[in-house]
């Protein structure tokens, strides 16, 4: 189908973007940014959108580098962006390593990091990557500027803190230290699929043993979250199968799994056991 | 109501002033205002792959965009490539190696299988196939078209190495 009418604009600097947004949201002004989820739902008319807010032509939100420890990720950076390291370290292996899990080499040209998270569809990985190393939003409104910390960011299915005439400007995620391991793991019925659940986990190790671990699970509720009842299991334990399987016993047992077409609650909360433990394992190689 | 823009497309290096709503997406524009029908249109939401162009170099779907989007960048569809009389590798090769059946996806895919190259030319054999499940064909199987994918890359890598040598 065709998407609805809708008015459309095309400001130049993130200063005209944000007064178009905070005189047209109450008329359901939407921001475009890589379209790949919001054209969709337009061409299905689930959104019509009265105006649209192309933020395409604003060359400041297409910056990308890291600042004072964190990776700074503008509105108009897209996935491919990330397909390669953008930092040295961990942290540029990791999203480097994730970013191959998102949709597909076509979407991942237009579509934005940072329309991913203020999408917040409860499969997206960028979502749980934020999520799980405390990334920070910076929302733009005529207001002016506010910084909400991930755990503070979601708050359902494709339901944010942004209020309506809010425009996320920018994503911080702390850089990670030079001997982070990390491991991801997704489970998905088709290639480029959405994920039915996954696993990102981080830890570093201390002569063997388990030192600031993070469990992240996403894909299986309303929004991803970190698992603090694994990550416990993990601190200051050795490094190995029976620590991870323990580990991965708990935040089975601790998430409330969606039901929907693809998956009961059995069923997630078995997929979250393995992708949680196959994290953790590859994380320790 | 007339909020129609004028805008020009530049598709294969030729210029088309056209006049658009806002709402008209780049495929659209692409076979209705331009008259470019070699780019085809599948499921209208982003997953086939059938509408697959190039805009600016970057392989992406013309039904995820739109056409105001798509003023003043480099389009590149299908018609581009070759002509019947003399394809190009990539159109040989999917002939040689029966990477069609139907042919209502092989637009696409040649679109996509063109940009890809073009941008990351040595891509190993595993990262094709990943790209290739970027785009829908019920006819074939894909083993046909990741065969004649892989020959072009190779004499592609071939032409470049006796290049360098």
């Amino acid at each position: 189908m065709k998407p609805a009418r809708f008015e459309y604009h095309a400001p130049t600097s993130v200063d005209e973007a944000v007064q178009l947004l905070g005189s047209l949201a109450a008329e359901d002004g939407r921001i475009l940014a890589g379209g790949q989820s919001l054209v969709p739902t337009m061409a299905f008319r689930l959104a019509k959108p009265g105006h649209l807010i192309d933020i395409n032509a604003i060359a400041t939100l297409g910056q990308i580098g890291s600042k004072d420890g964190a990776l700074e990720i503008g509105a108009c950076v897209r996935h491919a962006a990330f397909h390669r390291p953008v930092v040295a370290g961990p942290l540029g292996q990791l999203m480097s390593t994730v970013v191959r899990h998102i949709a597909h080499y076509p979407i991942r040209q237009r579509g934005t990091f940072c329309g991913s998270l203020a999408h917040a569809d409860p499969a997206s990985e960028w979502c749980l990557v934020a999520v799980t190393l405390g990334a920070q939003m910076i929302a733009l409104s005529t207001r002016g500027a506010r910084t909400i910390a991930a755990e503070d960011y979601f708050t359902g299915i494709m339901t944010t803190a942004l209020a309506e005439d809010e425009l996320l400007s920018q994503v911080r995620i702390p850089l990670l230290a030079p001997d982070t391991r990390f491991g991801f793991r997704e489970f998905s019925r088709r290639a480029g699929d959405y994920a039915i659940a996954m696993a990102l986990v981080t830890f570093r190790l201390d002569g063997g043993t388990i030192v600031e671990p993070r469990v992240g699970i996403g894909g299986a509720e309303a929004n991803p979250r970190r698992i603090p009842e694994a990550e416990a299991a993990l601190v200051g334990k050795p490094a190995e199968l029976t620590t991870f399987r323990a580990a991965a016993e708990i935040a089975a047992e601790v998430v409330e799994p969606m039901e929907d077409m693809q998956a009961d609650a059995i069923y997630r909360r078995d997929l979250v056991r393995a992708m949680t433990r196959r994290a953790l394992e590859q994380a320790a190689q | 109501m007339s909020d129609k823009r004028d805008i020009t497309l530049t598709v294969n290096n030729r210029s088309y002033s056209i006049r658009v709503e806002p709402r008209r997406t780049l495929v659209d524009a692409i076979r209705e205002d331009c008259g470019q029908t070699g780019t085809h249109i599948g499921c209208e939401h982003g997953v086939c792959g059938a509408c697959t162009v190039l805009v600016d170099g970057a392989p992406v779907r013309a039904c995820l965009m739109f056409a105001v989007q798509a003023a003043n960048k480099e389009i590149r569809t299908v018609e581009g490539l070759g002509s019947v009389d003399n394809l190009n590798p990539l159109q040989r090769a999917f002939m040689e190696h029966h990477a069609l059946q139907c042919g209502f996806c092989t637009p696409g895919f040649l679109m996509l299988v063109t940009g890809v190259l073009e941008r990351e030319p040595d891509i190993g054999d595993d990262e094709l196939i990943d790209v290739l499940a970027s785009n829908l064909c019920r006819c074939t199987g894909y083993q046909n078209i990741i065969k004649a994918v892989r020959a072009v890359a190779h004499d592609m890598r071939q032409a470049r190495s006796n290049a360098s040598a």
